[in-house]
């Protein structure tokens, strides 16, 4: 079953084309990476998922609401669709464990008790339990975005949206993250949308990577596929690039 | 100094009360009339956006004295009497809470944008992103320029004395024509203002440090 359904989605920003006329669709369970030069709208395209980018016209179908029905409560979707900044977005007046524990409360009325256990359980697999108590800015940004990833899991979302979760970080934090975030995708229950630049990444969790440029979807294929022979030629360029650069 | 004191204690005494009560009064109104405002002003909703644009920018732009006129002139004349304490608090409220709610929305927006976003996709609506989240941060950037309105709002409380509202700027009006000592009386009513003023301003401050 579709999660994420795109059918001729437009985007401007004033005159901008920012989305161009955009087919896209994320079955449940998949991960799917979104890869592309910047300014090419990977960023844009996953923050409509979630309507904090919203669309001029076509058709967005998210878990089963359309965005574009005035009538669809967005709060609905969001819920169930959890994202990952790359700049963490912590709640800065609250300590991790409020944090994590917020949405669920006020949102799901979760019991105190059940929530603080989920809470501590999601801190213990990102290894920061004995971090609880601090504030975010008491935390290095890989933690941070662990503490993230660990606050959108308390929700208990279908789907988690990650947008460049790792461009703000240390090289030597990254690792920390991309290793939570592949025990998510092994999880085959949850699907995963991933704007990255982590090749490494893309190639070992992915399902499908989709590669856009200019605010168009150019290529939309299998992860094997697209890494051994992509067949746009932008795409092409832009693998060759990234990847001598990463050797 | 001192004789001015002893001799009018009873109506500088007055004066300084209602002084401080049409403060008060205002100062509460003021700070609640000018959140809400500054909340319509942060709303996605463009109607709610410009309504307290509408509100703020004629507020702000007319001087305090021509809405206190039109709040003991116009308003008695077409609607209900209400005598000059009324009149000049309401002018008073509805002028400051205009800067305030300017005030308040700048320390809205001094907030990371990202927290806003951090709380809606983790489900939270606007209304709760804004009340755990938003407005709790920005309270502490709003701290030291709510100061200076407060004290603001103190000082322009004089505007009483223009529509009789008894204040402590009327009763030094009226001491010093009965007294013929205006200087003495005027240095008295200064003094006076200090002392709201002042300490006002000083806890303010050591709130700042606190907060930071």
């Amino acid at each position: 079953m579709p999660m994420i359904e795109f059918k001729n989605v437009q985007k401007y920003y004033n005159n901008f084309h920012a989305l161009k006329d955009i087919n896209l669709t994320i079955n449940d369970g998949e991960t799917v990476v979104l890869i592309g030069p910047s300014g090419s709208g990977k960023s844009t395209l996953i923050r409509t998922i979630n309507g904090l980018e919203d669309i001029q016209s076509g058709q967005l179908i998210v878990n089963g609401y359309d965005l574009l029905d005035k009538k669809t409560d967005i709060n609905k979707i969001r819920k169930d669709v959890g994202m990952v900044f790359q700049h963490f977005n912590l709640y800065a007046n609250k300590t991790i464990l409020e944090n994590i524990m917020l949405a669920p409360k006020i949102v799901l009325h979760r019991e105190d008790e059940e929530n603080k256990r989920i809470a501590m359980e999601l801190l213990e697999k990102v290894g920061l339990a004995s971090q609880a108590n601090k504030y975010p800015s008491q935390l290095s940004g890989g933690q941070q975005q662990r503490i993230a990833i660990a606050r959108s899991l308390a929700m208990k979302p279908k789907c988690l949206l990650f947008d460049e979760p790792t461009s703000a970080l240390d090289p030597e934090m990254i690792g920390d993250v991309l290793k939570v975030m592949k025990e998510i995708a092994e999880d085959s229950s949850m699907t995963m949308v991933v704007v990255t630049h982590e090749m490494g990444f893309a190639r070992e969790v992915a399902n499908r990577v989709v590669f856009m440029d200019q605010g168009t979807i150019l290529e939309d294929d299998s992860t094997e596929a697209f890494f051994k022979h992509p067949k746009n030629e932008r795409a092409s360029q832009f693998l060759n690039k990234i990847i001598s650069h990463e050797d | 100094m001192i004789e001015i004191f002893q001799n009018y204690g009873s109506d500088l005494l007055y004066g300084f009360g209602q002084t401080i009560l049409c403060s008060v009064i205002a100062l509460f109104f003021a700070l609640i009339l000018g959140s809400i405002f500054a909340i319509l002003e942060v709303m996605p909703n463009k109607l709610l956006q410009k309504i307290s644009k509408i509100y703020i920018e004629i507020f702000r732009n007319i001087p305090l004295l021509v809405i206190t006129m039109i709040f003991y002139v116009v308003v008695p004349m077409y609607f209900v009497k209400i005598s000059g304490f009324v009149a000049g608090t309401i002018g008073l409220t509805l002028y400051s809470s205009a800067f305030i709610a300017e005030t308040v929305r700048a320390g809205i927006l001094s907030v990371d944008k990202g927290q806003m976003e951090g709380a809606l996709s983790n489900g939270l609506t606007f209304k709760q992103s804004m009340r755990y989240i938003v407005l709790p941060q920005a309270f502490k950037y709003v701290i030291p320029p709510l100061g200076n309105q407060f004290v603001n709002l103190i000082k322009n409380s004089s505007i009483l004395a223009f529509v009789a509202g008894f204040d402590l700027m009327y009763e030094g009006n009226v001491i010093a024509a009965d007294s013929l000592k205006s200087i003495s009386t005027y240095m008295c009513i200064g003094v006076l203002y200090l002392i709201i003023t002042l300490p006002l301003s000083y806890y303010m401050q050591h709130l700042e440090r606190k907060l930071s």
